[in-house]
Formats: C-alpha cells, structure tokens, sequence
C-alpha cells in the first residue's frame, strides 16, 4: 500500500475552486438582495432571496445528516462492505454544525421578521382582530412558536452529539490495539440503535417544522419521509462522487471496484425510493382533488410546471436509464455525470419544495439567483468537507470489519 | 477471495458436512410423519373444511350471509384479503431483497417463506374471488373483449390495479421459488431410492445436471427475478393501500398510507415466518441451520418494521389533528376513543408496543418469548385491517347512516378456513419439498459453518 497515499492532503487547486465558488456565490446574493424586490406586492421583502439562502443552508445541512444517518445504519445493520469508506462518510458527516448553524441563523432571523419565509412567525397571526389574523393557522398555533424552538433545538444537539460521538469512537478505535477496538465497535453499535431510533422520529418531525410548515395549511402524512428519501439519496451522491475522486487523485487504493459499484447501487435504489415516496405523494393527492390538499400541487402546477417536470424526470428517469447496468456503475466517469445531474436535481427538489410556499406567484424560473446560492453553499460544503477529510487518515485500521471491506468482491 | 469477519456469528451450528445437510434436509421427505405432524395436519384440514362449508354457503346464498350491512359494506372480506397478502410479503422480502443485500442468513429460511407467500396468496385470493357475490362471473374482472359480455373495467379503480399487481406478484413469487428448488428437487432425485419417487423428483427437477453452466445460469436468473421482485414487494401493498387512500374517506386518505402499508406487510410477514419456522426446526429438528441468531436477525427486522409502523401510527394521529379538518380529527378520535376503541387499543399494543420487547436481548433470542409474540404480532395486524376499514365505515359524514357492525359465523368461518387451508398447504409443502434451500445453504458453510469458522481461528494463531 502506498503510504504517503493514506493521509489526504487538499489539493490547492481544489482549494482554489472552493474559495472561487464561494466569493462568486457571495457576490450573487449581495446582488440577490439587493436586487429581489416586488414592488407592487408590499407582503414581499426579499422573499425570494432569503428563500434562496434557505434552501442552500437545508440541502447541504441534509446531505451530511443523511450521510450521518447511514454511518449508523452501516454500524447497525452490521454491515461490513462499506469499511474502507468510512472516512468518507465521517468526513461528509461534519459539515452538520457548519449547516446547522446557518439553518438556526435563518430560524432567528425568521423570529425577528427579517423574513417571511414561516408564516406563523408573523406577528398577530393567532390574535383575533389582527390583519395578520389566520384561523387555520391559530388552531394549531400551540404546536409553534416556544415548543417548536424547543424541538429545534433539541434536534440539533441530538444530530450534532451523535454524529460528534459516533466520529470519536470511531478514531478512538484506531488508535488501539486490535482487540481493544473492538469495544469501540460495539459502542458504536448500540449508539447508532439510539441513533436510529432518535433519527426515525426527528427526521419526519424535523421536515413538519422545517419544510411543511412553510406552507402552513398545508399537511400530508408523507412529508417526512419524502424530505427524508431527498436527504438520503443526495447524501450516497456525494459520498460516491467523493470516492470516484480522490480514487482519480490517487488515493483510496484499498477501496475496491465492489464498494464503488455497491454505492452506485444504492444511488440507483434510493432514487427509486424517492421516486416512489414522491409519486405516492403526488398520486393521491391528485386523485383525491380535495381543496385542503390540492392547493400544495395547484401552485407547483400553474407557476412551476416546468421545474416540477424536471425535478421528476430529472431524479427518477435520468438515474434508471442511466445506472441500471452492472458497467455504468463501475465506469467512474458515467458515476461522476449521472451523480452530479441528480444532485443538481435534488437541490431543485428542495427548491421546488420551498419556493411555491414563499415566492408564489411571483416566481419567473429559475435564474442566476438559485444558481449563485447554490454556488456559495457548495464552495463552503466541499471547503469543509475536504477540510475534515485531510484531518484524519483516510483508512481505518482496527474495524472488526475491515477484512471483509477490502476484500469485497461482487 | 471471500472473507468473513470472526465477530460474526456462525449460522450454521456443530461440525456439519455437505453430506449431512443433504441428509437433515431430506429426512422429512423419506422418513414417515411422526404423530405430531398427523395431529396438526387433521386439525387444520377439518378447519379447512369448515371454512369450505361456509364459503359454499355463502356462494349458495349470497354474501348476505355476511356480517356487512348497508354502511358498512366492507368488513372482514377486505380485512382478511389484505391481512393475507401482508403476510404473503416477507416471503419475497426474504427472498429478494435480502438477496440483493447479500443477507447471508435469508438461506435458512428463504425456501419456507417463499411457500408461505404462495399459500398466503392463494389465501388473500379466495376473498377477492368470493366477494363479488357471484365468483362465475370474475373473470369479469379482467379486461376482456366486450364480446363477453362484460363491460372493460374501470381503470381508473385502484382495485382494477390490485387484480394486476396480486397476480403479478403471484406468478413472480412462484417462478422464483420454483428456480430455487431446481438444484434441491436434483439433490433428492440423486438421493431417493423409491422408483415411484425418483420418476417425480425427475420430473420436477427439469434435468438439472449441477454444471458450472447450470448455475451460472441459476444465479443469473436468480439475480433478474430478485431485481423484478423487489419493485413487486412495494408495488402489491402500496396498491392495496390506495384501495383506502385514493378515496375521499377521512382516516383513509392519507399519503403515508403506500409506505406503511407495504412495511406493516413485511412486520406481519416477518411474524408468520417466525411462527411456522419455530414449529419446522423443532418438528424436523433442523436447530442446526435455523439457529438462535436467525431469529434474533428475524426479531429485529420485527422491530425495524413495527417501529415504522409506529411512527406512521404517530404521524397520522398528528397529522389529524394538525389538518384543521374536522372530519379528519373525528375519524380517528373515533378509533381511539368511539364504540370500537377495543380493537384500535389492542392494534396499538400488539403492533407498537409488544415489539418494542426485542430492544432485550433475552426476549429477542427467547424461543417461547418470540413464538408468543409472532402470534400477537399477527393479531395486531389483523386489527389494524379491522380499525381502519370497520369503525371508518360506521361512522362516515352523515350521522344518520350510523350504524355499527357484528360479524356472521359465516364470516368467521370463511377466514379460520382459510388459516386452516394456509396449515394444511404448508404441513404438505413441509413433507414433499426440501424446507431449506440445502444448496444455497451449502454455498456459505465455509464461510459461516461454526467448525470451519473455529478452524479459521486456530489457523490465524498458528
């Protein structure tokens, strides 16, 4: 094994593009702020702007919980294939206190009315007599304001301690003797049973405080577990196109063909997930045609035709067509297209999941102003991300599993 | 080269030879029945039997002689088809998806799961069959040319779809376990001596010879059919839940229902293969290749599937009431607290609660602890059928309509018939078919055998 290989060291070109696409990404929403404005519609401050920052705050913050999320199940589901890559997966993890600070940054702001983005944070909104008034929305007023802070919160620190403590035991471990890790393994084990648990339910209550109640009247029972099939699926993307680099760059000998072909599986299995969760979704709501549930689509139909359309194909067809072979999920270059073409279109998932309930109406397609958030927020993710990945080996070296990971073989 | 880390646990228990796993398998085809199996099948094929008595009756007079009244016109005929089609899922779960995820310890019990889901099938099938009140006339349910007298089906009716998706996933699920019992039909046609034996065995075993060719072939079709089942797995149930969900019933329409129908299918599935197995590796002694871990991973995927379940439960409770639609909140505040809050209490404890015991390790690998609850499990999801299809339907929007609902004995009748008809297949099955997949079972006992995995360790040390 090439030894100066096992320690990854950030390329500065890599690092150059990060800071490039960070500063571009800067400048566009300095311009996005300045420039979003609808003059006609007083309701209207900057809305699209500040919708812009949060669906890049979510989607990157989504990508390293869901990554975290299958850390766990890797260490529950006893699953041995994926040893070699666990690095990746630890280093796509940590980018969450970075994302969750943006995204509670946003939650405050939303508090002090810089932004409209949570209706039921106006001010009023449940006080009979007010102009804000809503009745539908005061019915079910107790379930905001403190004790959705209170839930907030405590998700946060349940993800981030642990992500935090799964990480630890994890280079803990290597820093053993062989038998010794073994401990560690099994605390790993039983903390991502708690996880799983703690995961399965803040997942789907998350996406109800976070994503759903941007439209407020609006409910469906599958919202969390949609939101969570998004998360999951961008988070395999990422850690696949991480591996099919640094793989281009050298490092990652010990990785075999097998791994990569089994992540390019699960791309292929969770866009199906995806898919399915989505259409169900869609599907009964449409058939039923009641006026309560089919206000979400009616907007997404008359004002974002086009992005819903390619949201969908982009997420279920492009994946099926294209990684449905044995050969396209081993060939690196075909993983790297099909992966950032979903990414791509996952991010327009969220996209199209937050801007009908905020922008509305007032939405003319997609512009420089998505595309310049999207920019910053990826210059950051991958600068962090790169960052914590240079911080650790990039092999493990006593997991009980490892034997099996590098000799995987399918 | 294959490895296997030594943290694993072996799957298959002793100091065990390819020899003998072809003679533990086979032992039940050749030997004679033992008492116990004779009691159990008599008790089944008079149940059975009964429940032929009343499915005649109620071909003979109509399905009046059902408890379904004027409101609630669905009850137990739609509650116990889509109960047995739930529990047909594990069997493809097992077998397919488990495959794809290269889950070693399907091969102990991917064969019985696999017949469970044909008889469970055959089951569901017999109440969608009766309850068009004259079954002469089903084939109306296909689209058939209007030359014979019908008029096209209605596309657009989700139950249309439930004739596609069940007969799809019935000719899946036979084919792929037909594949599988190939290599081991050869293996008792190699073994047997009776000629009358032999001749079958030959027959059924289509000239398989054991080349490299022959399973190369194998595992290719294997690796396609597990592909095209596993969509089959999501597709039967997530339709039978739009039977509920593309209606404008409240407690019914709901978007959560394609996905927790389909994992409370696996949760009950996972239960009946827990039941009957715990009977086969003890009447067949076969405590070798389905050991305490098999049922521990059997326990867990239990608890997976029924904390989903749970979560879904919770949602739609929330969900309720978060709706702001009245009609959404009374529905199931009615469940929880109406005239038949029995059954919703006994669903919630059976499926949300009893599961939760297997987080101990004790009670997860406790044979008499997990055959008790397999039973319970069942029952729960039974009455999960029951809460949403019954107390919805007596109390819909016009208070006027309300009315209640008492089953017949015919309907009684008609659905422990057909517990006794799933018995009775199975208790047959059991004697004329290998119970385990012995080749498959083979492939991993070098890698997962107890004596060869000691080996490997004493040969690490040397």
């Amino acid at each position: 094994m090439n030894t100066d290989k096992l320690n990854f060291v950030v390329p500065s070109k890599a690092k150059m593009t990060s800071m490039v696409l960070m500063a571009v990404g800067l400048v566009s929403i300095i311009c996005m702020f300045m420039f979003d404005k609808q003059p006609d519609d007083h309701h209207y401050h900057q809305t699209r702007a500040w919708a812009n920052v949060f669906v890049g705050s979510f989607f990157f913050t989504a990508i390293a919980l869901g990554a975290s999320f299958f850390l766990g199940l890797q260490y529950a589901a006893e699953a041995g294939w994926a040893t070699t890559i666990k690095r990746i997966i630890e280093a796509v993890t940590w980018y969450l206190p970075v994302g969750l600070s943006f995204l509670l940054l946003m939650f405050i702001l939303g508090q002090m009315h810089m932004h409209t983005i949570y209706p039921w944070m106006a001010e009023g909104i449940a006080t009979k007599g007010s102009e804000n008034y809503d009745a539908i929305i005061a019915a079910k007023i107790g379930y905001f304001g403190v004790f959705w802070w209170v839930r907030t919160l405590l998700y946060m620190a349940a993800w981030i301690m642990f992500t935090w403590k799964l990480r630890k035991n994890s280079l803990d471990a290597d820093q053993l003797g062989h038998e010794e890790a073994k401990g560690f393994h099994w605390k790993n084990v039983k903390l991502s049973a708690w996880f799983m648990v703690v995961f399965a339910v803040t997942s789907s209550t998350s996406a109800w405080d976070w994503i759903m109640s941007i439209d407020t009247h609006w409910f469906s029972t599958m919202m969390g577990w949609y939101i969570f099939s998004g998360m999951w699926v961008s988070a395999m993307i990422t850690v696949t196109i991480l591996i099919v680099w640094l793989k281009h760059l050298g490092y990652l000998e010990f990785v075999t063909e097998s791994t990569i072909h089994d992540m390019g599986k699960w791309m292929f299995a969770i866009s199906f997930l995806w898919t399915y969760l989505y259409f169900s979704q869609f599907m009964l709501i449409w058939y039923a045609d009641i006026p309560e549930e089919i206000t979400y689509f009616q907007t997404r139909w008359e004002s974002y035709k086009a992005l819903m359309w390619t949201v969908f194909f982009v997420n279920f067809a492009f994946p099926m067509l294209m990684l449905m072979s044995r050969d396209s999920k081993r060939n690196f270059f075909f993983l790297m297209f099909v992966g950032t073409i979903i990414f791509i279109g996952h991010y327009l998932d969220i996209v199209m999941v937050v801007m009908p309930g905020t922008v509305g109406h007032h939405w003319t397609g997609l512009s420089w102003m998505e595309l310049g958030t999207f920019l910053f927020f990826l210059g950051l993710f991958i600068y962090v991300v790169l960052n914590n990945l240079s911080k650790r080996p990039l092999a493990v070296k006593n997991h009980p599993f490892l034997s099996e990971s590098l000799h995987h073989s399918i | 080269m294959h490895a296997e880390s030594q943290i694993r646990e072996p799957l298959i228990i002793g100091k065990k030879t390819y020899r003998d796993i072809s003679n533990d398998i086979i032992a039940p085809i050749e030997g004679k029945a033992n008492r116990l199996w004779y009691i159990l099948f008599t008790i089944a094929s008079i149940t059975f039997m009964w429940g032929i008595c009343c499915l005649s009756y109620t071909i003979g007079v109509g399905i009046g002689a059902w408890g379904s009244n004027n409101g609630v016109d669905w009850a137990w005929d739609i509650t116990n088809f889509v109960w047995w089609i739930g529990i047909g899922h594990a069997g493809t779960l097992i077998s397919a998806v488990l495959l794809l995820f290269r889950q070693k310890w399907r091969m102990a019990i991917n064969r019985s799961a696999e017949a469970m889901t044909i008889f469970a099938v055959f089951c569901a099938a017999i109440f969608v069959l009766l309850h068009t009140g004259r079954p002469w006339l089903d084939y109306m349910l296909f689209p058939l040319p209007n030359q014979f007298g019908s008029l096209w089906p209605n596309f657009n009716s989700p139950l249309l779809w439930d004739v596609f998706a069940v007969s799809t996933y019935a000719t899946v699920s036979i084919v792929f376990w037909y594949i599988g019992l190939i290599p081991d039909f050869a293996m008792i046609r190699d073994r047997v001596i009776k000629p009358r034996m032999k001749k079958t065995y030959s027959i059924l075993s289509f000239g398989w010879g054991g080349s490299a060719r022959h399973w190369s072939r194998f595992e290719e079709v294997s690796l396609v059919l597990a592909g095209l089942a596993t969509p089959l797995v999501f597709s039967v149930h997530s339709i039978v839940s739009m039977d509920f969900a593309t209606s404008v019933v409240p407690g019914w329409h709901t978007t959560i229902f394609p996905p927790y129908f389909v994992s409370g299918a696996v949760f009950s599935g996972f239960a009946m293969v827990l039941t009957l197995m715990i009977i086969v590796r003890k009447v067949y002694k076969l405590e070798a290749y389905l050991t305490i871990k098999h049922i521990e991973y059997m326990n867990i995927v239990i608890i997976v599937t029924g904390s989903i379940v749970g979560v879904a439960y919770l949602t739609e409770l929330f969900v309720a009431w978060y709706s702001g639609v009245e009609w959404e909140q009374y529905a199931f505040l009615n469940r929880a607290t109406g005239p038949m809050a029995w059954a919703y209490w006994i669903m919630m404890s059976c499926n949300v609660l009893s599961p939760q015991f297997f987080w101990f390790k004790k009670l997860r690998t406790s044979i008499a602890f997990t055959f008790v609850l397999s039973i319970v499990i069942n029952i729960g999801m039974w009455f999960e059928r029951f809460v949403i299809i019954v107390p919805t339907l007596c109390r819909t929007y016009l208070p006027s309509t309300w009315n209640s609902y008492t089953p017949s004995f015919i309907d009684v009748g008609i659905f422990v018939g057909t517990i006794g008809m799933f018995f009775t297949l199975f208790l047959l099955y059991s004697r004329t078919f290998p119970v385990i997949a012995q080749a498959e079972l083979k492939s991993i006992l070098k890698a997962s055998g107890e004596s060869y995995k000691k080996e490997a360790v004493e040969h690490a040390h040397h």
